[in-house]
C-alpha cells in the first residue's frame, strides 16, 4: 500500500507543491492539507513545507502553531506516533509548537540566503533519515533569512548526548546556526526540523542534485512494514 | 477597558543583527555617539473591564503563548 503523507498548505506557504512533487518522485501518494482542515485525514506521515506561513507575522511561525489543523498534529507528532518533517519556516513551526526545541533567528549575516548547500547527515536513526548513511555529505538548497538556529548551552548538550542533531552545516553554518546546526529531531526520532530544502533536490532538471530524495523515501519503508 | 502594554526584547544572549544594522546606520548618518541599538516589539492590548490582578494574568498568559517567544524573548507588562 501506497504511504499517504500530508502537506499542509497555510495561507503564505510556497513550497507546499514542491514538497508534494517530492513525496510523489519518492513514491508516496501526497494528500493536500489545508491549515483550516480540522482533521489530517488519515495520513500516515506530515511534510510542514517552507514558505512564510501568515506573512511571518509576529514570529516566523508563531501564528501556523494555533491552526486548526494543528490541534491534531501537535499531539500525534508528541507521542511518537506520527511523522513529521518541518522544512524551513516548517522547522520554524515545530519550534513554535514546543514540538522541537530551541528557537530559529534572523540570520547573523543580516542576508537573506539563497544558494546550494552542502550538508552533512549526523544520525540516520530518524524516520527521515534512515535512507542516509552517517557521516553523508549532500548538496541541498538553502534559502532562508531566518535560519539562524539558537538554544541555550544545555539544550544544545542533550541534542548532541541524543544523537538529535540530524543534520550540520558542513564547512560552518553561512547563517550563524550555533554548532552548525541545520537539522534537529525529538527524542523519539519521528518529528525532524530542517532548514534547508530537501524538496528542491530531488530531480536534476530543477535542482543541484538529487540528495535530498532519501528524505522522502526514509519514511516509506517503515510505513509498508506497518501496513 | 484598559489598556495594557506589553514590551517584548530579544534576550541580552540573543543576537540581533536589526540593531546591529540600525547602529551602522547612525554611524553613516553622523550619530557617532549610539554604540548599541537593541531592536524590540511593543504590543497595545485593550481588554473589557479594569486591569486588575486577573485582567493582567490574563494579559500575562498571552504575552507567554504568543506574543513572546520564552526561548529567546522577555516581557514586560505595564498598565496605561
Amino acid at each position: 500500500m501506497t504511504a499517504r503523507v500530508g502537506v499542509v498548505t497555510f495561507p503564505g506557504s510556497l513550497d507546499d507543491r514542491d514538497a508534494a512533487r517530492a513525496l510523489r518522485i519518492a513514491g508516496a501518494e501526497p494528500v493536500a492539507l489545508w491549515h483550516a482542515d480540522p482533521d489530517l485525514k488519515g495520513v500516515d506521515a506530515v511534510v510542514l513545507p517552507g514558505g512564510f506561513s501568515y506573512g511571518d507575522y509576529l514570529r516566523c511561525g508563531a501564528i501556523a502553531r494555533f491552526a486548526p489543523i494543528m490541534s491534531e498534529l501537535v499531539p500525534a507528532a508528541r507521542s511518537g506516533r506520527l511523522p513529521v518533517l518541518g522544512i524551513c519556516n516548517g522547522f520554524q513551526i515545530l519550534c513554535e509548537s514546543h514540538l522541537l526545541p530551541g528557537a530559529l533567528t534572523r540570520n547573523a549575516s543580516r542576508h537573506f540566503l539563497n544558494r546550494d548547500q552542502r550538508l552533512r547527515i549526523e544520525s540516520t536513526a530518524t524516520a527521515w533519515t534512515g535512507a542516509y548513511t552517517p557521516g553523508e555529505e549532500v548538496l541541498v538548497v538553502l534559502k532562508s533569512g531566518e535560519g539562524n538556529y539558537v538554544a541555550d548551552p544545555a539544550t544544545l548538550d542533550d541534542l548532541e548526548r541524543g544523537g538529535r542533531v540530524v543534520a550540520r552545516y558542513a564547512g560552518g553554518a553561512p547563517n550563524g546556526s550555533q554548532r552548525d546546526i541545520a537539522g534537529i529531531a525529538n527524542e523519539h526520532g519521528n518529528v525532524v526540523g530542517l532548514m534547508p530544502h530537501p524538496e528542491h533536490a530531488v530531480e536534476a532538471l530543477t535542482g543541484p542534485s538529487v540528495d535530498g530524495l532519501g528524505f522522502f523515501t526514509s519514511i516509506l519503508a517503515p510505513l509498508a512494514h506497518s501496513t | 477597558m484598559a489598556r495594557v502594554v506589553v514590551d517584548v526584547m530579544l534576550k541580552p544572549e540573543i543576537l540581533d543583527p536589526q540593531g546591529q544594522a540600525i547602529v551602522g546606520a547612525c554611524g553613516r548618518l553622523g550619530f557617532d555617539g549610539v554604540t548599541q541599538v537593541r531592536q524590540g516589539k511593543r504590543f497595545e492590548v485593550e481588554i473589557d473591564g479594569e486591569a486588575d490582578d486577573a485582567g493582567l494574568a490574563a494579559v500575562r498568559r498571552l504575552a507567554e503563548t504568543l506574543l513572546a517567544n520564552p526561548v529567546i524573548e522577555d516581557f514586560e507588562l505595564r498598565v496605561e
